[in-house]
């Protein structure tokens, strides 16, 4: 029986270290990050690294580990009032877009791009990252009164299929992952940088995406001007892909934050636990509102900006599309997954930084555990 | 029917069927009790996608050999499909757990085990004259397909359904588009490829207090004798698609693979499959098929099937002929994994018992010839690879035994026998 936890001996003063190959790499700890941010109100690159495993070509039963990273751009958002919703008359609205009322949000950054596969990878594929499959029978022999919580930082497990669906890696959008992939993403995201990054409320997502327009789009004239912005059902095919397919980040023009690809290439999701009637209460009392902490059931939550797949009335800056149960029904395991929705390629994220956290989401955890649909 | 009326109705028709009283084969039937044999993830899904299917599906029975997954699969759906469970106290474990739901008075077993252990299942369930819901593969050696073959013959005389996990052949979309190359869309066909490169499977550490049988009936996807390696656990969805629109299976194949990039230590902890599978396969007619499979760590993910013809080619995972996308939607209305369900009892009611045994077993058969192909590094003929004797199955399965390992295979020193 090998040992259960990795014996470390320091090689050098960067950090390398020969471990022993178990297969339980430690649990990183729960991130710590500070409430208030005193960054200069303006657009900065973000660094992130993580350790990737190598094995030792030597004795199979050692590797080192080795730092991989990447930066992303994240891009300042003043904070403002705005009305949130569409009105009754606008093209493709749903009843669950008003009534329109009046919201406050804060100052934050939003990233530039959508998630990338490189920035997502660097997190899924992290070989130095416990995945709970492996991890979760040797943890509990090691800690038999403690469980692996839904907020240890592991990694996902492997999809069964091509996660990326013939969609292709290079620049573009990750895509298909769950709510709760992207929440610990997140928690991950903080852990690594020691800031409060998190999924944007609906209110952020939809005042970045407005960038100060009331319309149906966040940018000068409106719906015939969509595809000078956006990807979506009526541009996004080519030869190989008839019915259409995500396309590399930031390829559209930017809006007037310069944010890419707030409409359209994937719908994004945000952090609000789902409520239909949120609008409702919201409006009865103007500024009140600002948004739902997300809990530890897995439906529902709302994706914005529609995708590559849909068309122009789904983009629109207040579409919202909850998810359900039934975007895994081509997931053939019980319980479902907790990381994959299968097929759902047309679903990624984006993250924001808030300048300062609201309180009730300082120390802000994933919560789903695998259980039942 | 109200839902209280209907428990009722139920109720009464379970009665009535512990006395024999219920012909599932004939038309007008209230209720199929279906027993699950296996409850991991698929087996459980497997249960809820045919209770999706049909409402008179009844969840009447579960086994598996760790009992207490059994009863999780139960209690999960006593909540979520309560007028559809009726399982009481027919919760089974051990390696005898399938024979006791088989013997538990159930019309439909759902066999969702380890490939290693369907021949077996599979064989007993037809016996005991119920319908089959069997999972893909159906088993991982020579010896358990000649049986799954004879159990088809059988299953065909007794008119009982078996309808196979290999659930591409209920899926809308495939379905058009094999129609249409068989139709002639693309002229004749003269070649084609297929491809699983993917990711690494799940992995289950050992828990300290398993014994060998146990940590590998729970980490089974990395012992052969369980899995019959990726190739056939995985790669043979791709496999059976290329047969499918072949009308026939390969007549013999040659081919290269190793273990690459697996985890590194004692086959006793980690398993004795390979990663990596490049295989030439020959159709009659001299028609080459190329076959890839692959688990190697941040690669080029591929899962397809391309048949090339004199008039054009298809995608058919796609569904696209030429540049046609042929089905429109990437998700089919229903779910491919219910509609298996639906299609199975219908026929069932319809008094035409569908039986997918045999096109299962000969697709399962031509993945394990090219994993002979590969681990030999020789040329495997269809008859070589069906009539060999060599039998993965453990004598003496004992759940608290030791069980030793076979080596990884060494292409150009492993033997097909």
């Amino acid at each position: 029986m090998k040992r259960l936890l990795p014996t470390i001996s320091v090689l050098s003063a960067l950090g390398f270290a020969l471990f022993a190959d178990d297969t339980i790499p430690p649990v990183p700890p729960e991130p710590k990050v500070p409430t208030k941010l005193e960054l200069p109100a303006k657009d900065f690159t973000q660094t992130v690294e993580e350790a990737i495993k190598i094995p030792d070509e030597k004795d199979p039963d050692l590797f080192t580990l080795q730092k991989s990273k990447t930066n992303f751009e994240m891009v300042y958002v003043p904070g403002g009032e705005f009305s949130m919703g569409s009105p009754g008359d606008e093209t493709g609205r749903q009843p669950n877009e008003g009534p329109v009322h009046k919201v406050k949000v804060g100052p934050f950054w939003m990233a530039k791009f959508e998630t990338t596969w490189e920035l997502f990878d660097l997190w899924f594929r992290s070989t130095g990252l416990p995945r709970r499959d492996e991890a979760e029978g040797l943890y509990e022999a090691k800690n038999p009164d403690k469980k692996l919580g839904p907020d240890a930082i592991t990694r996902p497990t492997n999809p069964y299929v091509d996660e990326t669906y013939e969609h292709g890696r290079e620049g573009k959008p990750a895509i298909c992952m769950s709510h709760h992939a992207a929440m610990v993403f997140c928690h991950w995201l903080r852990g690594k940088t020691n800031r409060g990054y998190r999924l944007p409320t609906e209110a952020e997502w939809e005042f970045a995406c407005r960038a100060g327009k009331t319309g149906a789009f966040g940018f000068e004239g409106g719906k015939d001007k969509l595809g000078d912005y956006a990807w979506f059902k009526d541009n996004s095919k080519n030869e190989d892909k008839p019915e259409g397919t995500t396309q590399k980040v930031g390829t559209k023009k930017p809006n007037a934050f310069g944010l890419y690809d707030m409409h359209g290439n994937v719908a994004e999701w945000c952090l609000d636990q789902y409520d239909p009637k949120v609008y409702e209460i919201a409006a009865k009392d103007p500024m009140s509102h600002s948004f739902i902490k997300p809990t530890d059931a897995k439906w529902s939550h709302v994706v914005r900006g529609g995708s590559w797949f849909d068309p122009a009335e789904k983009l629109r800056c207040a579409a919202r599309w909850p998810s359900e149960k039934d975007w895994m029904r081509e997931d053939p395991q019980f319980p479902r997954s907790v990381w994959w929705l299968t097929k759902m390629d047309m679903i990624g994220f984006r993250v924001v930084l808030p300048v300062e956290e609201y309180t009730a989401l300082v120390g802000l955890k994933p919560s789903v555990i695998k259980k039942g649909q | 029917m109200s839902t209280s009326n209907r428990r009722d109705f139920i109720k009464a028709g379970a009665a009535a069927a512990s006395v024999g009283l219920l012909p599932v084969h004939a038309a007008g039937i209230e209720k199929i009790k279906v027993g699950v044999i296996g409850c991991g993830g698929r087996g459980s899904g497997a249960i809820g996608d045919s209770m999706k299917a049909d409402k008179s599906v009844v969840f009447w029975a579960a086994g598996d050999v760790f009992a207490e997954k059994a009863q999780a699969t139960v209690k999960a759906y006593s909540q979520s499909h309560k007028d559809q469970v009726d399982v009481g106290d027919r919760v089974f474990g051990g390696l005898d757990a399938f024979e006791k739901v088989i013997a538990s008075g159930c019309d439909l077993v759902i066999l969702a085990t380890p490939p290693g252990f369907r021949p077996y299942h599979v064989e007993a369930a037809i016996k005991a004259n119920k319908h089959v819901f069997c999972e893909k593969p159906v088993a991982v050696d020579g010896p358990g397909i000649r049986k799954c073959l004879e159990v088809a013959e059988l299953a065909k005389k007794s008119q009982r359904a078996i309808v196979a996990g290999t659930q591409r052949r209920h899926q809308a979309g495939y379905i058009k588009t094999v129609e249409q190359i068989h139709a002639g869309a693309i002229g004749d066909i003269v070649s084609a490829r297929c491809s699983w490169n993917g990711r690494e499977p799940w992995f289950k550490a050992r828990k300290p207090e398993m014994s060998d049988v146990e940590y590998q009936l729970s980490n089974w996807y990395h012992f052969n004798w369980l899995c019959g390696d990726h190739i056939n656990e995985q790669h043979v969805h791709n496999l059976d698609v290329i047969n499918w629109v072949m009308k026939g299976h390969p007549v013999k194949c040659v081919g290269q693979g190793g273990r690459i990039a697996r985890k590194a230590g004692s086959v006793a902890e980690t398993g004795n499959i390979f990663d990596l599978f490049c295989i030439e396969y020959e159709y009659p007619g001299s028609i080459p098929m190329y076959s890839y499979c692959s688990h190697v760590p941040n690669t080029t993910q591929d899962v397809s099937e391309t048949i090339y013809g004199t008039k054009g080619s298809s995608r058919v995972n796609q569904y696209m002929i030429g540049k046609e996308k042929i089905y429109k939607g990437a998700r089919e209305e229903v779910s491919p994994y219910v509609q298996e369900h639906i299609d199975m009892i219908q026929s069932i009611k319809a008094g035409k018992p569908l039986n997918e045994l045999q096109a299962v077993a000969e697709s399962t058969m031509t993945a394990i010839m090219g994993r002979m192909a590969v681990y030999s590094g020789q040329v495997v003929t269809w008859e070589a690879a069906l009539n060999s004797k060599e039998l993965t199955m453990p004598a003496d399965l004992q759940i608290k035994g030791q069980l030793a390992t076979a080596p990884i295979p060494v292409p150009g020193k492993y033997k097909v026998s």
